[in-house]
């Protein structure tokens, strides 16, 4: 009887003791375990992880409004429908693997209008041109064509297409719909972007070797760019150069720049540079007893001057170089060869998204009892032709791609017309789209790789502007809006970028692991230790009891 | 009336022989000091006859393209930055041509326009520091003052508002090849030419005293000041110590300190020259002799004192028509027992004095040892927040009496934000020592706050010394453009006193030290007895107890049972 009583006692003895143990074990996994993980967590934001994984697709649709306007008499023989009508055209370009391009045209045909008729009725193209501008609408990327019969005078010999300086073409007539459509197209594409274009603009989603190496020619869209243009003096007791460089960057290259404003801020600076020499010693040619820079040195001719430009103090945007190389008396006429050994005309080369350099030869003197240094003036006109081509040519709008029956205008003082402003800002606009798409994009793979990144309220808003901005771009580069998708594009990638080098996101980045557990270690581990073990305790008797009634029967 | 003809007469025919709007004079100033040492002084100067650009296109020619953007981009009227390795000894060397204190030293006056003055000096240092290599982004506002007094505008200036002017000072600096490299690239000839071909890192910081500069500033462009000219000095002190690295011999030449000598002048310079000084000391005769035979000899009044120097002009063509280089040398013509260099008028010192880890005393003396004028001297005092400064312990004593200021602009710090800014008019009676003290308090930082090496000790920056000397001799006005560069970087006030700023020694203070393991030992302490007190807590409430009948004879049962063990018998 007593035994059984204080059986009886101890059993409820252990059952208060099993009892606390697991109140212990509740109280540490319930409270403390929140607690601690609460205390000591990053600060996340939410971010819309969904949405950046949608833009990473980049399901991009491009508009192109076109007005296709028949002059009497260029009606094609098989037209069926009256006039006016709509017609939809699209075309996919392939980028990569996951991600293609849809292109539309928006075809809207019509026939002229009085004034259109009496401005086509000029005597040349140009004129008609001139004429015909005021009658069309600005919006930028909506593209007009005139057609004009077969037996039009406006064109000349074997010329079937004439671009003008603003948005318009005129299109000599073809028979039949399906001839007219295949030009039309062509034209479009001239003048809003191929699939070159767009896929160079998508360079980076690129498979590396695929497009070529002029794809990657072209400067990366930027909010702004700094051009800068140096003359190089290696030899200052031989050459006084001079440049009206202030004179010739308001005549020829501010032109270009104004018109440009719309794609990006420009600044432009010019420095001169004494003793600044190329990297590579040129050869010696006998023959024209000249000096000779072959084209696979050019490569090694930057760097060493690279060192003495110096970057701009006040600015981030990218830097456009242009160096006018004066070479020294001792390696003076110094020409640049091709690939083939032969000369190449402007004297002048450049590199991709860096910039150009011309060599300026400076003519030795006649009479050898001339005193040093030289007096030089360089010839400007000469120079900036050459820099402007490289210029055009950096951003991505030469003009070589081209059939021969097509005639394009030459686009005057300004530099560019602006159906090539046009080409500029969509492949600017699905650059920067793209950019933002990247950026986002590693920004949630760094967060889900390291977890010490902390995301401020601040920088998720930024995240959530630049997804909202990329996705109105999109939207509206589908309407075929694209100056208000340009403007988008630029936002979404201006906060992008914000949000990605915010620096409070490296605040707690080094805090390492180990030292996290050093400090853990000596609290954690003798409270965890009691617990675990009369868990494990109350476990093992828990299951000799279901063990035990068995053996009783 | 003669001046103003001399003008008239000069003035055009200098615009028609003027190279352009831009202009370069380099010059090098060979000085022989007492005890063996010789200082060498390179000054290159850029003068731009146009006001700097602020729209979007701009053009440069002599003028480095990178300080200008910076000038004209955040609104700089005037920037004066020192970078330097070693102390200028004034007691020894005399008055430096142009001193500067240990580390890296910067003030800039900002033009009126700019709104929010801290954010452009934040933004200022940052890109100097990219631009020269020195860690001039540690420049924040708890080393950042605005003095009221000590730093007047150099150049043009309309308006002396003072919250326009950031000075700062980090004497922890280091200055090394690094930063040469960037100065040295922002000359137009680079360092390929003229007097820049003597710039040899090696030698030049193998020396006792290094020191660089950049000051930029606008001037007058003529006599009648209608238009702005902007001017950027790159000027560079170095001190050679001969004496012991020359066999015990004080002669010298351009070869043995800089292993090279001059072959031309910079083709881009106006102007190229180097000046030795020949001055006779000791009212003796010449003991000394230059070799080759200087091109002109000139004499000016520098400091208070007149000066010979031999000039050789690079520009001229009669220099390297008998060899192709030239080498300056320096002989004295007989042993000379002791060149005793007469003291400066003005010069100070400075040390830290008391015991233990919680107060201290800066005392700071200094002299004035002329023999009949008083003059009064700027003392500007800048001492980190984590040295509390006790006011009310400041005592200025001259000649046992004390001496009470005639002027005193304190700003007390603030922990963490700005430090402690003194400045103080004081007047120095003729040949005198005025010793002024202070008591401080050293502050317990944040273990976080120590640098690397925080037993090494925290560096107080360099007092500066501004003042007006009256000078022994009367000076004579000098035409800027026409006089050697050496004398005309401070603005010339009147003939009877010349301006000098002198710095002081830096200090070095050690602040109590902490264990730095301390935190961690806290923490495994503290959690250690958080764990012994909970493991006990758990043992008494998850025990299960239950009566135990008490055995009688414990130990002795359990020895008689480990003896019966041994035997073999049943136990009990």
């Amino acid at each position: 009887m007593a035994t059984a009583a204080a059986l009886a006692a101890d059993e409820a003895e252990r059952a208060r003791g099993r009892r606390a143990a697991l109140s212990f074990a509740t109280i540490a996994v319930v409270l403390g375990l929140p607690l601690w993980w609460r205390t000591t967590e990053t600060y996340r934001a939410a971010l819309p992880y969904g949405d950046i994984a949608g833009l990473g697709r980049l399901p991009f649709q491009l508009s192109v409004p076109v007005a296709v306007v028949f002059a009497p008499g260029s009606l094609p023989r098989d037209l069926l429908r009256a006039l006016p009508f709509r017609d939809v055209q699209e075309m996919e370009i392939p980028v990569n693997v996951r991600t293609s391009v849809t292109s539309r045209y928006e075809m809207l045909y019509r026939s002229t209008t009085a004034q259109e008729e009496a401005a086509l009725d000029a005597a040349t193209a140009r004129e008609a041109d001139a004429a015909l501008h005021p009658l069309q609408g600005t919006s930028l990327g909506s593209l007009t064509m005139y057609v004009v019969p077969e037996t039009s005078p406006l064109l000349p010999q074997g010329i079937n297409a004439y671009v003008g300086k603003h948005r318009s073409a005129l299109v000599r007539a073809v028979g039949t719909l399906p001839a007219l459509r295949s030009r039309l197209q062509q034209l479009t594409q001239v003048m809003s972007f191929t699939a070159s274009s767009i896929t160079a603009a998508l360079s980076d989603r690129v498979p590396y070797g695929q497009p070529g190496p002029d794809a990657r020619r072209n400067l990366k869209s930027s909010l702004g760019y700094e051009i800068t243009f140096s003359l190089l003096n290696p030899d200052p007791k031989s050459h006084d150069v001079h440049w009206a460089i202030e004179d010739a960057v308001t005549r020829y290259v501010q032109p270009v720049l104004d018109k440009l404003s719309l794609v990006a801020n420009f600044s432009v600076d010019s420095q001169i540079l004494y003793y600044a020499v190329l990297g590579v010693t040129p050869r010696y040619d006998k023959m024209s007893s000249s000096f000779l820079l072959s084209a696979h040195s050019l490569p090694h001719v930057i760097n060493p001057v690279e060192a003495r430009l110096g970057s701009s103090a006040a600015s981030l945007y990218p830097v456009l170089n242009f160096l006018l190389y004066i070479p020294e008396r001792s390696h003076s006429p110094l020409y640049i060869q091709d690939k083939d050994g032969a000369p190449v005309s402007t004297n002048a080369f450049h590199s991709p998204r860096w910039g150009g350099i011309m060599v300026y030869n400076v003519e030795a003197p006649a009479s050898p009892q001339t005193s040093f240094p030289l007096h030089v003036d360089v010839d400007m006109a000469r120079v900036m032709e050459v820099f402007l081509a490289q210029l055009r040519l950096l951003f991505g709008l030469s003009r070589e791609e081209l059939p021969p029956e097509f005639l394009l205008e030459s686009p005057g003082n300004e530099g560019l017309a602006d159906w090539e402003l046009d080409r500029l800002l969509w492949a600017h606009t699905v650059e920067n789209i793209a950019t933002v798409s990247t950026t986002l994009t590693s920004l949630a793979q760094l967060l889900d790789k390291i977890g010490n990144i902390v995301i401020k309220d601040d920088v998720a808003s930024e995240v959530y502007q630049a997804v909202a901005s990329a996705q109105s771009a999109m939207d509206k580069l589908a309407a075929g809006h694209l100056h208000s998708a340009f403007q988008a594009s630029k936002e979404a990638a201006t906060s992008s970028e914000r949000a990605f080098f915010d620096p409070s996101l490296l605040h707690l980045l080094y805090f390492p692991d180990d030292q996290k557990f050093a400090i853990y270690i000596p609290l954690f581990l003798p409270m965890a230790v009691p617990i675990l073990l009369s868990l494990a305790k109350i476990i093992r008797e828990t299951r000799q009891k279901k063990k035990e009634p068995t053996k009783m029967d | 009336m003669l001046a103003v003809l001399l003008l008239l007469l000069a003035g055009p025919g200098r615009a028609a022989a003027g190279p352009g709007p831009d202009a370069l004079r380099e010059e090098l100033l060979l000085t022989p000091l007492p005890v063996g040492d010789v200082a060498a002084t390179f000054q290159f100067r850029t003068r731009w006859d146009a006001d700097l650009p602020r729209g979007a296109v701009s053009h440069y020619r002599l003028f480095p393209k990178a300080l200008g953007q910076l000038v004209a981009a955040l609104g700089v009227r005037e920037l004066h930055l020192a970078l330097t390795q070693g102390f200028w000894r004034t007691q020894a060397w005399g008055q430096p041509p142009l001193q500067a204190p240990a580390g890296a030293e910067l003030w800039v006056w900002f033009q009126p326009t700019v709104t929010d003055v801290d954010k452009a000096w934040k933004e200022l240092s940052n890109i100097l520091s990219g631009i020269f290599c020195a860690s001039l982004n540690f420049i924040d506002a708890t080393n950042t003052v605005t003095p009221t007094a000590s730093f007047k505008p150099l150049g043009l200036a309309n308006g002396t508002d003072h919250n326009l002017l950031r000075y700062a000072v980090l004497p922890r600096e280091v200055v090394c090849t690094e930063n040469l490299t960037p100065w040295k690239k922002l000359l137009p000839c680079g360092s390929k030419a003229g007097l820049a071909v003597l710039l040899k890192a090696e030698r030049l910081f193998h020396s006792s005293y290094h020191s660089q500069a950049v000051h930029i500033r606008p001037i007058c462009r003529d006599a009648s000041c209608l238009a702005v000219s902007w001017e950027l000095r790159q000027t560079l002190t170095v001190v050679f110590d001969i004496f012991s690295s020359g066999q015990g011999k004080k002669d010298w030449s351009l070869f043995k300190m800089f292993s090279r000598t001059l072959t031309d002048a910079c083709p881009l310079a106006s102007q190229s020259k180097v000046y030795v000084d020949i001055s006779p000391k000791n009212k003796e005769k010449e003991l000394l002799e230059v070799t080759p035979a200087p091109t002109s000899v000139y004499e000016a009044t520098v400091q208070g004192d007149k000066r010979t120097y031999a000039v050789y002009d690079l520009l001229s063509p009669s220099l390297f028509n008998t060899s192709r280089s030239l080498n300056v040398q320096f002989k004295w013509k007989r042993p000379e027992e002791s060149s005793e260099m007469p003291i400066p008028v003005l010069h100070a010192q400075r040390y830290v004095s008391g015991y233990g880890l919680q107060t201290g005393e800066i005392s700071t003396l200094i002299y004035n040892t002329h023999p009949y004028r008083a003059f009064p001297v700027i003392l500007l005092e800048t001492v980190p927040w984590y040295l509390r400064l006790y006011v009310h312990t400041l005592t200025i004593i001259t000649k046992g009496k004390e001496n009470k200021p005639s002027y005193i602009h304190y700003q007390p710090a603030q922990d963490r934000r700005r430090p402690h800014l003194l400045e103080m008019l004081i007047q120095l009676p003729a040949n005198s020592v005025t010793k002024i003290k202070i008591q401080f308090e050293r502050a317990l930082l944040k273990w976080t706050e120590y640098p690397p090496d925080p037993n090494h000790g925290f560096y107080v920056s360099s007092s500066v010394l501004s003042a007006l000397v009256p000078s022994i001799i009367a000076m004579k006005d000098v035409d800027v453009e026409e006089s050697p560069l050496f004398t005309s970087l401070f603005p010339f006030s009147d003939g009877s006193s010349y301006f000098v700023r002198l710095y002081t020694e830096p200090l070095l203070v050690n602040l109590p030290t902490p264990d730095f393991s301390m935190p961690y030992n806290v923490i495994c302490l503290t959690c250690t007895v958080v764990a012994v007190c909970y493991g006990s807590f758990y043992n008494l409430l998850t025990r299960t107890f239950h009566v135990e009948e008490p055995s009688r004879g414990g130990l002795a049962k359990r020895l008689a049972n480990i003896i019966r063990r041994f035997r073999g018998v049943p136990l009990l």
